[in-house]
């Protein structure tokens, strides 16, 4: 019997993988709404130029809506943009990029009414059913922003239109960027990545003129609340590995408000939407008393704590966490979402057809986007006619496209009311030279989703062509050989080969860490120091301090991390995307001497929103030449008054 | 809640260079055994049961069983996923059964229009190619 110190998997790697070389005009990484948008549009506008997109897995099911979506969280419709940016500076307690979500509210809704031309069914009001958007069809609104769909197969439908416009030769599936390359003539200027197929052994170095990269953002960074078979349940795609903040930091990008979090409260353990639940179905919680606790005075008194933002109109999510939290931790849970009281409400004059629709309605919320949640339901007896639903708080998730910000510092675009501090040329371009970035890649602007992500990768497109066109003498160039590339790529794997003789087990062995040994070790770090679900998000400088150390520690580990086969090649990048993105993210926090969200993280050291100090961006850069990373605070300029 | 194949349906695609599982999973977990010819979900704790895999599979043969972290045994969804609509069948632990049908596309598959021949016009301005087609005014704060 042979004994089990060979590579895991099916597809083992080997030593020297093939090189493929390739040269482009125009790169997209990531195969997401974002890239897909870029995808769509680059070609408008670059007809005749060579344009690649390169996915982790396979487009018509990649990125964060893979699995589908019950809703479009961001339709303007006849809203004004000057109030989506009010609706999200409040939400981000105050810290904000307004011309970057001013632009995105006025081009999202165009993206919207393409997603209905090809095909994605979009609820309509009575009388409206044939009318699609463009024609001024009113949608279904569960709020100011959202709107409702049928989205088992909105990914299916994105992805289609992308790989179509851009020609299905031009995408490239399951090649796992790694790393993105600076030009060796031109400063701070971009000229290719590299990275590997998942299927066979390759290593392709592409070099490009300018890049789209978005590959998303970063999940099980921290531990999660279930750690068996439970931690794939991840509220965020559990394949978001932190590669697009790492790839693009890695090259000097300069990222901001890096220190953002989202923890969103979901129902317990199966992560099922609740927005449809608060919205749609207007829906209580209640604490383990049964009181509706939100209203309370002891709740108001915790809102008055983080002035001016507790007594806005709408209590901003992080502190609206706040107050679970604080039920939670004076004992007075489980927090319940009250399913049966809200359906009974809605149901009161209906009839049995109705009745039937609404239930279908509850389970299609899941059903789209969260099937593990109808799980769930399914396996604990649970009909929410009948029976309430635990909330929960969820673990760290980092994100710019949701109801986070975190992500990289880009340009405006050209218009007069930008002001010249956030525009350097060319919009969505991070301070790199030719690299853009859309989706969760771009910082101190949430709230965009996945209709504001595919519009953002639509709007690098144009800025792309634009760069290209105003500098007809690039000629990128690389620093490194494609050897001396492919050796850096393949490293974990040259460091398996070496040494899993050694021990007669493959996991176990002194010489090398694999990226699942590693995976657990950032995940007990991070939420034990960094401010993790298992102490109530709490941190201080003191603790701050341990996390930081043992990051870096961690990423000279990284170092010796080792891969039998492609699969763990993959988890072996994804690691190391995961640490740094880690080390950004608690660094920032560690910086801002204050705690922004409540709800969020807490800093026991300093425990209040300090509008006096930090409202403003905080934004940092890895140095080369030291490794690590600089901060510093940058001015935030109100465009649109209250 | 993992995917699982099951032994006796899955016949490996008939030995294609890929299975329809390993095709579709946007997290690399489904891997086919090539000498038992059978594929397999190689890492259940990665699984974020987004479905893929039981929705593709030309034989039927994967389903889901709750993580066992947190879902007792007993109930099961299954999705039945035709070009234009997908219907669940949800069974309980306690045995009840529940249906529903939804829409999932309004056009064809394949029928997407990406606009193959559109050229926009003013690269400088900040307008979309369909923004610029319509004679969109952006508006200003």
């Amino acid at each position: 019997m042979a004994l089990p110190n060979k590579p895991l998997g099916e597809l083992p790697a080997v030593a020297n993988p093939e090189i493929v070389e390739m040269e482009v005009d125009y790169l997209i990484v990531g195969g997401g709404m974002a890239a897909c948008g870029t995808a769509f549009e680059i070609k408008k506008w670059a007809p005749d130029a060579k344009s690649l997109m390169v996915d982790k897995a396979s487009l018509e099911r990649s990125g964060a809506v893979a699995q589908g979506l019950s809703a479009i969280n961001t339709y303007l419709g006849d809203n004004d943009p000057a109030d989506y940016v009010r609706m999200v500076r409040n939400d981000l307690m105050g810290v904000v990029r307004e011309d970057l979500i001013y632009d995105l509210g006025n081009h999202v809704d165009d993206s919207i009414e393409l997603f209905e031309e090809w095909g994605l069914p979009i609820w309509k009001q009575k009388g409206d059913e044939k009318k699609a958007l463009k024609d001024g069809g009113k949608p279904v609104r569960t709020g100011k922003w959202q709107i409702m769909i049928n989205g088992e197969s909105y990914k299916c439908i994105v992805a289609e239109a992308a790989k179509k416009a851009i020609g299905e030769d031009n995408v490239l599936e399951r090649v796992f960027i790694v790393k993105l390359l600076l030009d060796a003539n031109k400063e701070n200027t971009i000229a290719g990545a590299v990275g590997f197929s998942t299927r066979e052994n390759k290593v392709y170095v592409i070099k490009c003129k300018a890049m789209m990269c978005a590959c998303g953002g970063a999940v099980n960074v921290y531990r999660p609340r279930s750690t068996g078979e439970g931690k794939g349940r991840a509220w965020y795609p559990i394949w978001n590995a932190g590669s697009t903040y790492t790839m693009c930091a890695e090259v000097g990008a300069e990222m901001t408000m890096m220190e953002n979090r989202f923890t969103p409260s979901r129902f317990k353990d199966g992560y099922g939407p609740v927005g449809a639940w608060f919205l749609l179905f207007k829906a209580k919680v209640t604490n383990g008393l049964g009181e509706s606790y939100v209203g309370t005075d002891r709740a108001k008194a915790e809102l008055a704590k983080y002035e001016p933002y507790g007594s806005s109109a709408v209590t901003p999510t992080c502190l609206r966490n706040h107050l679970m939290l604080f039920e939670m931790k004076e004992g007075r849970g489980p927090v319940m979402m009250d399913t049966p009281g809200a359906l009974a409400a809605l149901s009161k004059d209906m009839d049995k057809k109705q009745m039937k629709h609404l239930e279908a309605e509850a389970w299609e919320d899941f059903l789209d986007m969260s099937v593990g949640q109808a799980g769930l339901w399914a396996g604990t007896n649970t009909e929410p006619e009948k029976k309430p639903s635990e909330i929960m708080p969820t673990e760290p998730y980092l994100l710019g496209s949701h109801s986070g910000c975190c992500g990289i510092w880009v340009s405006g675009p050209e218009l007069d009311w930008v002001p010249d501090a956030y525009k350097w040329g060319y919009n969505r371009m991070t301070t790199v030279n030719g690299l853009w970035t859309s989706g969760d890649g771009v910082g101190a602007s949430g709230h965009k989703f996945s209709s504001g992500s595919h519009a953002e990768g639509r709007m690098c497109a144009k800025a792309m062509a634009r760069y290209v066109r105003d500098h007809a003498d690039l000629a990128p160039a690389l620093k490194q050989s494609a050897q001396e590339l492919a050796d850096i790529v393949y490293k974990p794997v040259k460091t398996y080969l070496e040494h899993a003789g050694y021990t007669t087990t493959t996991n176990v062995n002194p010489n090398y860490i694999k990226p699942d040994g590693l995976s657990m070790r950032l995940m007990k770090l991070t939420d034990e120091y960094g401010a993790g679900q298992t102490v109530y998000y709490m941190t201080s400088g003191p603790l701050l301090k341990i996390c930081l150390d043992g990051l870096k520690v961690m990423r000279e580990d990284a170092e010796k991390m080792a891969a039998g086969d492609l699969h763990e090649l993959m988890r072996a990048w994804e690691m190391y995307h995961r640490i740094r993105t880690a080390e950004m993210h608690v660094g920032h926090i560690n910086f801002r001497t204050e705690s922004r969200y409540p709800g969020f993280y807490y800093r026991s050291d300093h425990p209040t929103v300090d509008e006096e100090n930090w409202k403003c961006f905080v934004n940092s850069t890895l140095n080369p030449e030291t490794n690590e990373l600089e901060f510093k605070k940058v001015e935030l300029i109100n465009i649109i008054p209250e | 809640m993992p995917s699982f194949v099951i032994t006796e349906k899955c016949d490996g695609c008939k030995g294609g260079d890929k299975t329809a599982c390993m095709y579709i999973c946007p997290n690399d977990l489904m891997v086919l055994d090539a000498n038992e010819m059978k594929a397999y979900n190689q890492e259940p704790d990665a699984c974020w049961e987004c479905y893929s895999c039981v929705k593709i599979c030309p034989q039927g043969a994967i389903e889901v069983r709750g993580y066992s972290d947190f879902v007792p045994l007993g109930g099961s969804v299954v999705p039945m996923r035709s070009s234009d609509s997908i219907m669940w069948t949800i069974k309980f632990r306690n045995g009840t059964l529940k249906r529903f049908k939804f829409p999932i596309r309004t056009t064809a598959e394949g029928a997407a229009n990406e606009y193959l021949d559109a050229k926009g016009k003013d690269l400088d301005s900040e307008l979309l190619f369909t923004e610029e087609a319509d004679g969109v005014t952006l508006r200003t704060p």
